[in-house]
């Protein structure tokens, strides 16, 4: 640039070492951009990897179930031994099983969830209490199965019934809804706190009316997990009252019943014929799917209507 | 790598508030006019002291001869575990007026502030030794009903932080958990939101969320839903610090008008409104109270050395 006074070595050299930089520059730029595009593509892997599994799952059982579909296998009870007819009680079971065990879990578990996370002081016990809880998460589904039996019905004498399959499907799915409820309250605005406390407000109306509203929507989302782990988990109900064949819908909580989960394992490795009733295994496992999935359509949904409630018009 | 990530963000961030601002102050330009308009109608009554303001001696930490005092503070002590945040402070705050607390960020006047309506309850490792009287009534004391005290005593924070419901639910908030009656609460509403500038504003869209606002909006927002609770004394903790200069005109334009009604303390990091709208002011620093009187006093004749090295800006 400012050539003409200096000596055309040093503007050259000069040239050289703005040409050097360059280079190197644009070397390093590559390679940061290789490395960029490595990592990308092994995100983008990932994903497929995940999606294909889930896709092949999802479409071999709709393919393969889809022939079982019919009004008459939603509607009817089974007949001839479990080979032909429909599975209406394990779907009623199913659904009355899920709402049941929310019913027991999602009250318990918000109520805890408050304490631990508006009242409990920082300390030993709390601190002992979360971990209780995250190991419980974690306690595999059978042990849930075999406490629920011992304490229910050994213990208090419950019969084996939905019931008796409801608590412990609760117990269940309770840690899980503790955790992501607290998670939700913590991560409400302390300023919300503040601004109801200088109004003079008490501590538990504004949880009642700012807090539990403002996290709301994340406790849906533990619900809704919750939702799809009772109504697929087969072990908790096993030795609770959940049957192999029983074909009435229950006509009380303290009736044995039929569940999806529990009828499919039975169908794949119990029946007496199981090449024969590969196709009601799969419509099976299909009308499964679809009310998990429907019920977490409609967890979805109030979650989004009560996210508009409170921020309309953003 | 991290250095320039972290800048990255920062001015993504500021690029963010810039924005904001500018969309703020268009919102503020249309409604100028309005304010003026509105505070005729809201305030009339109690004009008595207005008068004396002259004659008026200056707080002191004597407490008898001045009347009027609506909060006394005596030998305030507070301790966040061993820190020793706020050492013996004494001192009056008379009715009806705006008083200032000004010093450098950490030396105690927020915290000070959150004693007079037991904010600093709600930190589990704060100590206070000392009294606070509200008329004539200590709010330390065992028979004392926080809740009370805190609706007698109105609180406007730092950031605006109006909760996630419609405008009008905000406002409503306050009266509807405290028990009034149904009928009563749409009046309460426009006249508390009349009382903070921002009926007209707001009178058409008062089931939008309030977070559709504007920051200087939510910040009235905040004052009207304080108002809404019918309280004598209300505390602004740095109320515009977050606040472009229209918006921030606004607010303190507004509590020269408050001061009619209520009684007003205001803590903030800028000199010129301190000077601007406060009838009295205390200077702090290092958890002491340094001095205070009228504002014209300290700011035009300071009489401690540290006080008039802060206002002509040697430190803090």
């Amino acid at each position: 640039m400012s050539g003409q006074n200096q000596t055309p070595e040093k503007g050259k050299t000069e040239k050289n070492r703005t040409e050097k930089l360059m280079k190197r520059n644009t070397a390093y730029k590559k390679r940061q951009n290789l490395y960029q595009k490595i990592a990308f593509s092994l995100m983008r892997l990932a994903v497929v990897v995940t999606m294909a599994v889930l896709i092949i799952i999802i479409g071999d059982i709709i393919l393969k179930g889809y022939p079982a579909i019919s009004i008459g296998f939603l509607t009817q009870m089974p007949t001839n031994q479990m080979t032909e007819g429909g599975i209406l009680p394990a779907i009623v079971g199913t659904i009355q099983l899920v709402i049941l065990s929310l019913l027991v879990a999602v009250p318990l578990g918000i109520i805890t969830a408050v304490y631990l996370a508006e009242y409990a002081a920082d300390g030993k016990v709390k601190r002992i209490i979360e971990q209780a809880v995250n190991n419980l998460a974690g306690t595999p589904s059978v042990v849930f199965g075999l406490f629920g039996m011992a304490l229910f019905v050994m213990y208090l004498g419950l019969p084996l019934s939905l019931l008796t399959a409801s608590l412990t499907m609760g117990l269940l799915i309770m840690p899980v809804i503790i955790r992501t409820a607290q998670e939700a309250l913590i991560a409400v605005p302390k300023e919300y706190r503040e601004a109801s406390a200088a109004l003079g407000v008490t501590k538990w109306e504004t949880i009642r009316r700012v807090i539990l509203p403002s996290a709301f929507s994340g406790m849906i989302t533990g619900i809704i997990i919750s939702t799809g782990r009772a109504a697929g988990e087969t072990a908790p109900i096993l030795f609770t009252g959940a049957v192999f064949f029983y074909p009435r819908l229950p006509d009380s909580v303290f009736s044995p019943f039929m569940a999806l989960s529990y009828h499919l394992f039975v169908m794949a490795t119990e029946s007496i014929n199981i090449e024969l009733t590969r196709e009601i295994q799969y419509g099976t496992a299909l009308v499964l799917l679809a009310i998990v999935f429907s019920m977490n359509l409609i967890a979805v949904g109030i979650r989004r209507h009560y996210k508009k409630k409170s921020f309309s018009s953003h | 790598m991290n250095a320039t990530k972290s800048e990255n963000a920062f001015s993504f961030a500021d690029t963010l508030n810039g924005e904001n601002e500018f969309d703020s102050d268009e919102d503020d330009f249309e409604s100028e006019n309005e304010i003026e308009f509105e505070n005729e109608i809201e305030f009339e009554n109690e004009t008595e002291f207005e008068n004396e303001n002259s004659g008026e001696p200056a707080p002191s930490f004597s407490t008898g001869k001045v009347k009027k005092k609506i909060i006394e503070v005596k030998d305030l002590d507070l301790w966040y575990g061993n820190n020793h945040a706020l050492k013996n402070i004494s001192i009056g705050i008379p009715k009806n007026k705006v008083f200032a607390f000004i010093g450098p960020s950490g030396c105690g006047k927020s915290t000070f502030l959150r004693t007079m309506n037991r904010m600093n309850d709600m930190i589990s490792n704060c100590r206070i030794e000392g009294e606070i009287y509200i008329d004539n009534e200590n709010i330390y004391a065992k028979e004392t009903d926080v809740n009370d005290l805190r609706k007698r005593v109105g609180m406007v924070f730092q950031k605006a932080n109006p909760f996630p419901m419609s405008i009008y639910d905000n406002v409503a908030y306050g009266p509807r958990i405290h028990g009034v009656s149904k009928k009563k609460i749409p009046g309460i509403v426009e006249e508390s939101l009349k009382g903070a500038a921002l009926w007209k504003e707001v009178k058409d869209r008062l089931k939008d969320s309030a977070f559709s606002l504007s920051g200087g909006q939510q910040q009235r927002l905040c004052i009207a839903r304080t108002l809404a609770v019918k309280p004598e004394i209300i505390l602004f903790d740095e109320p515009c610090s977050a606040l472009d200069p229209i918006s921030t005109r606004k607010i303190e334009e507004l509590i020269t008008k408050l001061k009619k009604e209520y009684t007003i303390i205001i803590v903030t990091h800028n000199m010129q409104q301190a000077a601007r709208i406060s009838d009295y002011t205390a200077f702090f620093l290092s958890g002491e109270l340094v001095e205070t009187g009228k504002t014209v006093h300290i700011f035009e004749n300071p009489q401690d050395e540290r006080t008039e090295g802060y206002i002509t800006g040697r430190f803090g």
